[in-house]
């Protein structure tokens, strides 16, 4: 094409340097909810995105100022509905901490396989609709036929396929029962070699390789300057966990790795979330053998909980990083201010800096590889 | 790096604080805090108390993690969060988020900077007051690029003029938004 244009221009070629805007979404496949992205395009180039938020904005923040503490924990698992048990858990871990309530061990280690089985569920979500957006269909009907299994599981303890709420102040809603302890270990049999299956299928799939290696590298201090966690910081090689860095629950009783690749490019961020798959399997299977007996709820607390005066935060390793609820008391039944810090946000904030100068395809697959949430952004 | 437990003082800065200090009365024994059975590796320590950042000229208080949910908090001058957050920069600290506080009673707006490290187990919190009916703020989104879109939510919310921010426009709320839900005298 070189060769070509250097011997006579096209002329649709045009001057250099002029450039065009290209209006991605809000309604957009590639978007995956109401997300807004205004590329600038020099050709088949991106010179700048300005991703353009706010069209799913609900002002959850403004909810928790007016509601008592257990009114608002609904909310909480409708910021990120792909992984609503990692939101509650930081909501009702806020209040523990704030009104010292003890968790009893039973209820920890609840939380922690129920956890684990959302952040598969979300991950399967993302890796078939990510493929979806490289143009590959028929993963998203495999990773859904899985997710099912989840869904079902999840409804038989909670009532909810995906808006959970089953964590209380001081515990979860129900004990488990046998059949989702059982369905839990027929699961992990189930899952571990349909992982595999996909890693034969589609990650070593060489379409699937082209399309992402060595593509939207993000670099760790990229990663630092925007603060942006989860599987995209450990995709830039940096072990960065909340479970293990400010291990919360049950999580310091359970051994298990941060998957981390060095690369920082779209195939990395992809690996860490397929291992991530693989070590949530292996916390369930711990949880379900040392699941301990005993209550799943703390005894004796007041029907409306007042709060001493004061800030607390607790925050989690949802599915796209690090979530952190900031509460401000004052002593009344009702928070003072709720502040929910969201992982998407941060992690979008850097594909500016981080899709200058790609090519529109290699655009979108960096979005993908974000693994973003709308309702997680605007909030 | 990795293994669990949260002692920010494993970075080798010596201890400063007393034993006595570390356990103020009225604070209840670390075994009723914890809310499951220990984790494998140590309790934290009386150490855990003191000032890992002891070394920065913010004036960091250290606090219970368990009950805060942050390891250090400092209040400083509204005209010192650009300084204050060069130096967490400088400490390899990234920032996780800014958000504001609506003191009605008290006709102050509070600007809370969340910064958390992504290699030692540290969260710090640094906090300042400026008047609720001239509230401006230096930005900081010249140190952290990443509090452009945090600085411009809390505009949104809050209406604290954040100056030198290169885009102020609203973020979530609608493009022609002249209100401020987040304040405590806002009505609908």
């Amino acid at each position: 094409m070189n060769a070509q244009a250097s011997i006579s221009p096209s002329p649709a070629a045009g001057p250099p340097k002029e450039t065009f805007v290209l209006n991605l979404g809000p309604q957009h496949p590639a978007t995956h909810g109401v997300l807004r992205v205004k590329m600038t395009m020099d050709g088949e180039y991106l010179v700048r995105a300005e991703p353009v938020c706010g069209y799913v904005h609900r002002m959850q923040e403004k909810m928790g100022e007016n509601r008592t503490y257990a009114q608002y924990l609904p909310n909480t698992s409708r910021i990120d509905y792909l992984s609503a048990m990692n939101y509650t858990h930081a909501f009702v871990g806020a209040v523990e901490r704030a009104a010292r309530i003890q968790v009893p061990p039973r209820a920890e280690y609840i939380r922690v396989i129920t956890s684990e089985l959302n952040r598969i569920s979300s991950h399967l979500v993302w890796w078939g609709a990510f493929l979806l957006d490289l143009g590959g269909f028929t993963p998203l009907l495999y990773a859904f036929d899985d997710r099912e299994k989840i869904l079902d599981l999840l409804e038989g303890i909670t009532g909810s396929r995906l808006t959970y709420c089953y964590y209380r102040f001081g515990g979860v809603c129900n004990d488990v029962d046998e059949v989702f302890l059982k369905g839990a270990r027929q699961f992990v049999a189930h899952m571990r070699p349909r992982l595999k299956m996909y890693r034969q299928l589609v990650t070593e799939n060489i379409i699937l390789r082209k399309r992402l290696v060595g593509i939207g590298p993000i670099s760790p201090e990229l990663c630092r300057q925007y603060g942006a966690t989860g599987p995209v910081l450990r995709g830039s090689g940096v072990a960065y966990d909340v479970r293990k860095a400010e291990p919360y629950g049950a999580y310091p009783e359970f051994d298990f790795d941060i998957p981390t690749f060095p690369e920082g490019d779209s195939m990395a961020r992809y690996l860490v979330r397929m291992e991530e798959m693989a070590q949530s399997l292996r916390i369930i299977e711990q949880g379900l053998a040392k699941l301990p007996a005993g209550p799943v709820r703390a005894e004796k607390l007041p029907r409306v909980l007042k709060l001493p005066a004061g800030d607390y935060c607790y925050a989690v390793e949802a599915a796209r990083g690090r979530f952190l609820v900031r509460i401000v008391s004052d002593r009344k039944e009702i928070p003072y201010r709720v502040k929910l810090r969201t992982p998407c946000l941060s992690n979008l904030s850097l594909f500016e800096e981080a899709s200058r100068g790609l090519l529109l395809p290699d655009a979108l697959a960096l979005l993908g590889s974000l693994d973003l949430v709308i309702p997680d952004i605007d909030r | 790096m990795s293994e669990s437990g949260i002692n920010p003082n494993k970075s080798g800065v010596p201890t400063v604080a007393g034993a006595a200090e570390a356990t103020p009365p009225g604070s209840p024994p670390p075994a009723a805090r914890s809310t499951t059975a220990l984790p494998p590796s140590p309790p934290p320590a009386p150490q855990a108390r003191s000032n890992p950042l002891a070394h920065l000229s913010i004036a960091f208080q250290p606090v219970d993690y368990s009950l805060k949910g942050y390891h250090l908090d400092a209040t400083v001058a509204p005209e010192q969060v650009v300084w204050a957050a060069e130096q967490m920069d400088r400490e390899g600290f990234s920032l996780d988020t800014i958000t504001g506080v609506d003191w009605l009673a008290e006709g102050q707006m509070e600007v809370v900077y969340d910064y958390f490290h992504a290699t030692r187990p540290l969260r710090a919190v640094v906090r300042t007051r400026i008047p609720r009916d001239h509230p401006e703020i230096p930005t900081i989104s010249k140190v952290f690029p990443g509090a452009n879109w945090h600085e411009r939510e809390t505009h949104d919310f809050f209406g604290i003029r954040f100056l030198g921010h290169p885009d102020l426009t609203p973020f979530l709320l609608p493009e022609d938004a002249d209100y401020h839900p987040l304040r405590k005298d806002f009505t609908a």
